[in-house]
């Protein structure tokens, strides 16, 4: 029985996908913080959560077919 | 260059990154039991991550600054690296070499050598790998530490001693299961962290075809063809019509065949993530996985080095006194290991820099953990077991992996400050690792493909090949080189147009050495009995059982998308 590598890998996206989005939105307009015109921290954290989120389904999903707490991915992947 | 400084959230997003990373190590530690589990991770990874893993523990620092680095000298010609220079060889290995690997219950590649031939072809590759390992990553650290006090003013020892310590944290409390868990999470961060600075990047110049009107003027000043940037087989046909300096044969045979091949089907770094996976069809399967974004890495780390090129980002190199230096013809020499860094730099604010320069670090850790972990396994069974305590319980075996970890990053941080002091001693040691490793894939195909190959052969077929590699490297020099590490120290019998071209046809020269010899002294020396080849020999080993459940998992299947995948991105660039 091992930790399920999608967990970890979700926990930490989703985290860094909120702390850019709000560090983005906090920092919205501020010089220096879109050097390309794009507020690239805020849709790049929407982007992190969006697969971190994603990460964590999918683990989450396997945990439910063989039962917590899960190997290391789905066997027939 | 004056260094850039990082906010509060640069910081907050390495720290997170160091912790996720040991926090695996951590949660992994209860599941390493025995030896096995250690080296081998129990033998229970399902592909995908074992593909991963495969594709990460080679994305070292030599990929992203270095194939950013080729990709603003040679522009996207730099992709048959890839295309031409893995591609091939990775289906190759899934389809016709995993069956022996996996089948053979060999634990490492070098004890593959000594069940298929003889203990002392085993003790060469053995030796010689765990040198390597441990000199390739200490070289990763040197580069890792000169760019961030480059980049950030970091200092130097600080951090190889922080990057060195957390790749040892995760390494030793997990083993391969760790070290492979966190490729995974390295290469999805490798991923994010470098896509939204090609989104970018080629957002500011027009996309593709405005990056191709920025680099025309390159092209012409440096005396190509407008578009001999941006195309990679056009200007194939001669090696002084494009920037690489080589030709479609040297290309074809000396990278696509010996260097890939070699590297790619014998490297035990990239084997044994595939000899972790779950199943045979899950070990076929883990190259073949790990070709799809492999494939695709051109665009993220070729292209930012060609950005940085079309927006005039690279910098001058420095010679002593700090003043730009100029070659022969008055040109400024480029520093083009600067390119994708000082891409990032520009590109990125405050939080997506943390996060560009975390999948940098994450690249560099990855790449060490891979040749750490390799070497603890050949270290402690292929030379530990075989030659100083045969014998031993497991739980001794297991002490010494970890021991033999402490030690392999020990050493390789006294390798980066070898290779900070004396940067000869690391192109000298780089040249030998060359000719040893290329003739090795002939090796290892006579040595699966014919039953006929013996121990004698296969050894004898070894040396000579390596002799062979120095001794045609010290015959030629490339154009505009001076007599010494680039070759010419047994007089100068042909020159080369680059340096790449040199290296391709030293290991063309190397590998038909090896491959001949070994055929002749084979012919010469007893046979084994065929029974003793049963699962080390294709002709005389079941074919593997194909145990994938749906089409797509069959790997026949997933090579043709692999290949046909491949030959259209060759033709779209063509």
């Amino acid at each position: 029985m091992r930790l399920d590598v999608r967990l970890p890998i979700g926990a930490l996206f989703s985290v860094l996908g909120v702390l850019f989005a709000a560090y983005g939105a906090a920092t919205w307009g501020r010089p220096g913080t879109t050097p390309t015109g794009v507020p690239i921290d805020f849709v790049w954290g929407l982007v992190l959560l969006a697969f971190g989120a994603l990460m964590l389904f999918l683990a989450r999903r396997a945990a439910g077919h063989h039962g917590p707490p899960g190997g290391g991915g789905p066997p027939s992947a | 260059m004056p260094a850039t400084t990082l906010h509060w959230i640069d910081y907050v997003v390495m720290v997170l990154y160091f912790a996720f990373v040991v926090g695996i190590g951590v949660a992994l530690k209860r599941s390493v039991r025995t030896s096995n589990d250690f080296f081998l991770s129990g033998r229970a990874m399902p592909a995908w991550v074992s593909g991963l893993a495969f594709l990460s523990a080679n994305l070292g620092a030599q990929e992203v600054i270095g194939m950013g680095a080729s990709g603003a000298k040679y522009g996207i010609a730099t992709s048959h690296f890839y295309w031409v220079g893995a591609i091939p060889a990775m289906v190759f290995i899934a389809l016709f070499m995993m069956p022996f690997y996996y089948g053979s219950r060999a634990r490492s590649v070098p004890e593959y050598l000594k069940l298929r031939f003889d203990e002392k072809t085993r003790a060469v590759n053995a030796i010689s790998f765990a040198t390597m390992t441990v000199f390739s990553s200490g070289i990763s650290l040197y580069a890792m530490g000169k760019l961030l006090h480059l980049l950030l003013g970091w200092s130097f020892d600080v951090s190889i001693l922080v990057a060195g310590g957390i790749v040892l944290a995760y390494t030793f409390l997990g083993g391969l299961a760790s070290a492979i868990y966190n490729e995974v999470l390295q290469f999805f961060l490798i991923v994010l962290g470098f896509a939204p600075l090609v989104w970018l990047g080629l957002r500011e110049v027009g996309g593709w075809a405005g990056l191709v009107a920025r680099l025309a003027p390159v092209s012409t000043a440096n005396g190509f063809a407008p578009d001999a940037y941006t195309r990679s087989w056009a200007y194939m046909g001669q090696a002084s019509h494009n920037p690489v300096g080589v030709e479609w044969f040297g290309l074809v045979m000396g990278l696509g065949f010996v260097l890939s091949f070699g590297y790619w089907c014998t490297d035990f770094l990239v084997v044994q993530r595939a000899m972790a996976a779950n199943s045979m069809s899950a070990a076929r399967r883990t190259p073949l996985i790990a070709a799809i974004p492999k494939m695709l890495f051109p665009f993220l780390v070729i292209l930012p080095g060609m950005l940085a090129l079309g927006q005039g980002l690279v910098p001058a190199k420095l010679g002593l006194g700090g003043l730009p230096l100029h070659d022969l013809h008055g040109h400024l020499v480029l520093d083009y290991d600067l390119a994708t860094p000082m891409l990032l730099v520009h590109f990125f604010p405050a939080g997506l820099l943390g996060l560009g320069l975390t999948a940098l670090l994450a690249s560099f850790m990855s790449g060490m953990a891979g040749n750490v972990t390799a070497f603890n396994t050949v270290w402690t069974y292929d030379i530990y077991q075989s030659y100083v305590r045969p014998g031993a319980p497991d739980g001794h075996y297991l002490a010494m992996g970890r021991f033999a970890t402490v030690f392999g990053v020990a050493l390789s941080v006294l390798a980066a400050y070898v290779a900070a002091s004396f940067n000869n001693i690391m192109d000298f040691l780089q040249l030998v690792f060359a000719f040893v490793n290329a003739p090795l894939f002939a090796t290892f195909a006579l040595g699966m493909f014919w039953k006929r190959a013996t121990g004698h052969g296969a050894f004898v077929g070894l040396v000579a090949g390596t002799v062979a590699a120095a001794v045609h490297h010290g015959l030629t020099l490339p154009a505009g080189a001076v007599v010494g590490v680039k070759g010419g120290y047994f007089g100068v019998v042909a020159t080369f147009p680059s340096e790449l071209a040199q290296t391709f046809w030293t290991a063309i020269v190397a590998w038909t050495t090896c491959f001949v010899v070994t055929i002749l002294v084979s012919l010469a020396t007893a046979p084994r009995p065929a029974e003793e080849l049963r699962g080390l020999v294709y002709g005389i080993t079941e074919r593997p059982e194909d145990d994938s459940t749906r089409w797509y998992q069959r790997p026949a299947v997933l090579a043709v998308i692999v290949l046909a995948l491949t030959l259209t991105l060759n033709v779209i660039f063509f």
